[in-house]
């Protein structure tokens, strides 16, 4: 077991290294310069000279390797460097969003969590075939709205039709109510059905007649048996939507207008201000690894097959 | 008054009658058997009792009396107070039939928590009674234990206390022991039957095993095509059958039939001699389960006359499917080695040895034709034109005896019967020397196993194979093969001519297997 955990860790170690390294490369093959954005505008009256004195500062005359090494050394240290855009350190764009994001993002979760588990449940406890078949349905209706469209509906509907939710001002509650249903809404359809597809599966298993045998009523066996069996392939996928979540509040949080990671990544991306989206991209991966991470370790302790096999 | 009477019991499941006006009854402490084919409607039967039916099927009539209340008519809801505390039910298949995440305890804990029978502290000493009762040793530690952690026997003790916990007054055993090795087979039986005199227990005791129903059974209930074609006293039905479907499932019956045995020399030209069709030499094969080394083949060695039936027999575990892997090249000895005369190397190897597994519908690709599916191994091979293969497809059907008219059917649309022959014709096409049988009847009904067993007879005699025969079955074993090699733990313990082992055996472990055999009752 203490060596499953050491191997599961390690592995996540090396994927962050991997996700670093492939988003430094990518990041500096980029044609853009970020330097050149910023400082070239005649109105600063900057001479050549005095850019590629900036750009020595920045570290970007060092040679590619070097500045690699720089630069993991510094992301181990805590460091993520200083925006070009902003001249600020990194750290500190990064501290002012992520907790916004983390806010929407984990009720924006928990959210779809609640609203897969509904779904997938009505529909494993019904027995009206007409209301299982619409209850399955909702779930693939649910994928296939765009994020920003359903943002603005929702703003549309709810702010300017109805005024239950004001647009600007209201307390923070008020205002994460639609960003986090319009985050919640397309990632809970993979949970869903997932989750539908497991429980219709474990109640085909021979053990289901037997408990029902025992006099066990229907939703003692949904709850008791069925439920715990169904939820581990959706584990799996509920970690890697998790992990969507960064990416999916960058349309969120522009059409809210939020202040949040989404919202940095998009800023930084037009600024091509590398240091922040190298960061970013370390975030993502980290929150993705370490949810998938919590997956894994949480598997055999629900399965307890996975336990001797650990 | 009995204790159940089922009067004109009409099932259907998608408006497809399964079960046509069946009647019968069960007095207390009796155990009846209700013996049939797969597809006879004893497990619809069985589950209409227990009002367990899928949701397509329907109970279309009929009345079915528990102690003269008619549980046919009562809701879902009401028949919950009815199952587990007044019938219980032993199920088919023990390796699936307890939820993997719930301790063995908790399971057959659970069936008191929901008739509300004590606190957690009365459960839980009543549930290491009842693991003691149905002779588990260590019961506190099992209780603790998943599922997975038992042996298929000690699984299958775990559903007979989780359905004698409440001591109902009845008890459906659904097929309890067919997934079972013979000699754990005839020690849950022993258990049911002691289970049964204790509590005074009535059983209702579904099987397709003639030789099991006939050994335990006050009764026997014969059913077919949903209805029942005889029921009375066991001894009466089995010694003077009034219909000729009973008579026909005695005669294929393989535990009871007496039939000769198959002799080499029969088969074998003794004047010519012939080198063997199969050596193999000392074959060992390794796996490694965590940290230390397993052996489930340990220097196992035997030789084969070309034209000959070996039969490899053993329980599950024996190393007897991993020994035919190695045969088959499926798998790489540890150390020894497997000769196969005349065989070629790579991919003509498979030219001339060939594979029929156990599951004949797992073996068929659904989405192709039957027509396609006995062309392959000639496609692959590159054997002969388009019109040339069509002429040998067509004369491979006929040997197998299956009609022309299936060849542009799919494996779904087969019974279990023409699947295997699909699978025989499959591994034909080739013109193999040696065929490798996986189990390959036994997951077929008697009546279906007997003709595969005739045909796979006639077929060595008209082209001159040569058989390796995998089985648990001993009753099959004795009638096809020529010479036996009894497995256990890895090692063949036995070895000689299938007439020598089965009349004189000479290891313990061989006439323990035969032991648990049912005996012959003709």
């Amino acid at each position: 077991m203490t060596r499953y955990v050491l191997r599961r860790v390690g592995q996540a170690a090396l994927v962050l290294w991997a996700a670093f390294t492939a988003g430094y490369v990518l990041l500096w093959l980029l044609p853009g310069d970020s330097i050149l954005i910023k400082f070239q505008n005649p109105e600063l009256g900057l001479s050549p000279q005095q850019i590629s004195e900036i750009r020595a500062y920045y570290g970007g005359g060092d040679p590619p390797l070097v500045g690699y090494l720089h630069t993991l050394l510094g992301f181990l240290r805590g460091g993520f460097g200083y925006s070009i855009d902003t001249g600020t350190p990194v750290v500190e764009r990064l501290a002012e969003a992520l907790p916004e994001t983390a806010k929407l993002a984990t009720a924006g979760f928990a959210l779809a969590v609640l609203i897969a588990v509904v779904i997938a449940f009505a529909a494993g406890y019904s027995r009206t075939s007409w209301l299982r078949g619409a209850l399955l349905a909702v779930p693939s209706l649910f994928i296939s709205v765009p994020a920003f469209w359903l943002g603005i509906l929702l703003i549309q509907v709810f702010s300017f039709r109805l005024g239950l939710v004001p647009v600007i001002g209201g307390s923070p509650a008020q205002q994460l109510i639609l960003p986090v249903l319009t985050l919640a809404v397309p990632i809970s359809a993979p949970i869903a059905q997932v989750l539908a597809r497991g429980i219709d599966q474990v109640y085909t298993q021979p053990f289901v007649p037997v408990v029902a045998a025992k006099g066990a009523s229907r939703r003692w066996i949904l709850w008791r048996h069925v439920a715990r069996n169904a939820v581990l392939p959706a584990l799996t996928v509920a970690g890697m939507t998790f992990g969507e979540l960064i990416a999916g509040s960058v349309v969120t949080e522009t059409v809210f207008g939020r202040n949040g990671v989404g919202r940095l990544t998009e800023q930084a991306v037009n600024a091509q201000d590398t240091p922040v989206m190298l960061a970013v991209v370390v975030l993502a991966s980290t929150v993705f690894v370490l949810v998938n991470l919590a997956v894994d370790l949480l598997f055999p302790v629900l399965d307890p097959r996975l336990k001797a096999a650990a | 008054m009995s204790l159940l009477e089922v009067r004109d019991l009409a099932v259907s499941y998608d408006a497809r009658r399964a079960v046509e006006g069946i009647s019968l009854t069960v007095e207390p402490g009796e155990m009846v058997a209700v013996v049939g084919e797969s597809g006879s409607g004893k497990t619809t039967t069985a589950h209409a009792i227990i009002g367990l039916l899928p949701p397509n099927a329907t109970l279309d009539g009929g009345q079915i009396l528990l102690g003269g209340t008619d549980l046919a008519t009562w809701s879902d809801r009401r028949m919950e107070s009815i199952r587990g505390a007044q019938i219980g039910l032993i199920p088919q298949d023990p390796s699936n039939s307890l939820n993997p995440v719930k301790t063995v305890g908790a399971q057959i804990g659970e069936v008191l928590r929901i008739h509300k029978r004590g606190d957690r502290r009365t459960i839980s000493r009543r549930v290491v009674d009842l693991l003691t009762r149905v002779g588990l040793p260590d019961p506190e530690t099992r209780a603790r234990q998943y599922p997975h952690e038992l042996s298929g026997g000690m699984r299958q003790r775990v559903l007979i206390a989780i359905a004698i916990a409440l001591e109902p007054r009845l008890i459906i055993a659904d097929e309890p022991t067919s997934a079972l090795d013979v000699t754990v087979q005839r020690r849950i039986l022993d258990l049911i039957d002691d289970l049964r005199a204790e509590f005074g227990t009535a059983v209702l005791l579904v099987t397709h095993d003639l030789g099991i129903a006939a050994n335990r059974s006050d009764r026997l209930v014969v059913m077919k095509d949903g209805r029942i074609e005889e029921q009375g006293p066991s001894s009466q039905v089995l010694s003077a059958p009034q219909a000729a479907y009973t008579g026909q499932l005695l005669r294929d019956a393989p535990a009871l039939s007496v039939r000769e045995f198959r002799a080499v020399d029969e088969a074998v030209d003794e004047t010519v001699t012939q080198e063997p069709a199969i050596v193999v030499r000392d074959l060992v094969k390794e796996f490694r389960v965590g940290r230390r080394p397993f052996r489930a083949v340990d220097g196992v060695s035997f030789d084969v006359r070309p034209g000959t039936t070996h039969a490899l027999v053993g329980e599950s575990g024996s190393g007897k499917t991993t020994t035919a892997r190695m045969v088959v090249r499926f798998a790489e000895p540890t150390s020894g080695t497997v000769t196969i005369a005349g065989a070629g190397t790579g991919r003509d190897f498979r030219r001339h040895v060939q594979l029929v597994y156990q599951n004949p519908y797992g073996s068929l690709d659904p989405r192709q034709s039957v027509a396609a599916i006995v062309a392959e191994p000639l496609r692959n091979f590159r054997l002969g034109d388009r019109a040339a293969r069509r002429t040998r497809v067509r004369d491979l059907m006929e040997r197998v005896a299956l009609p022309e008219s299936l060849l542009e059917r799919g494996p779904r649309e087969l019974s279990g019967g023409q699947r295997q022959r699909v699978a025989i014709a499959r591994a034909l096409a080739v013109d193999p020397a040696v065929v490798v049988l996986d189990e390959a009847v036994s997951a077929l009904d008697v009546t279906v196993q007997a003709q595969i067993l005739d045909l796979l007879e006639e077929l060595q005699r008209d082209l001159g194979l040569t058989y390796l025969f995998i089985s648990h079955d001993l009753a099959v074993v004795r009638q096809i093969s020529h010479t036996v090699s009894v497995m256990n733990k890895g090692r063949i313990v036995e070895f000689g001519t299938t007439q020598r082992v089965f009349t004189d055996p000479r290891h313990d472990y061989t006439r323990e297997l035969l032991a648990a055999i049912p005996e012959p009752v003709l």
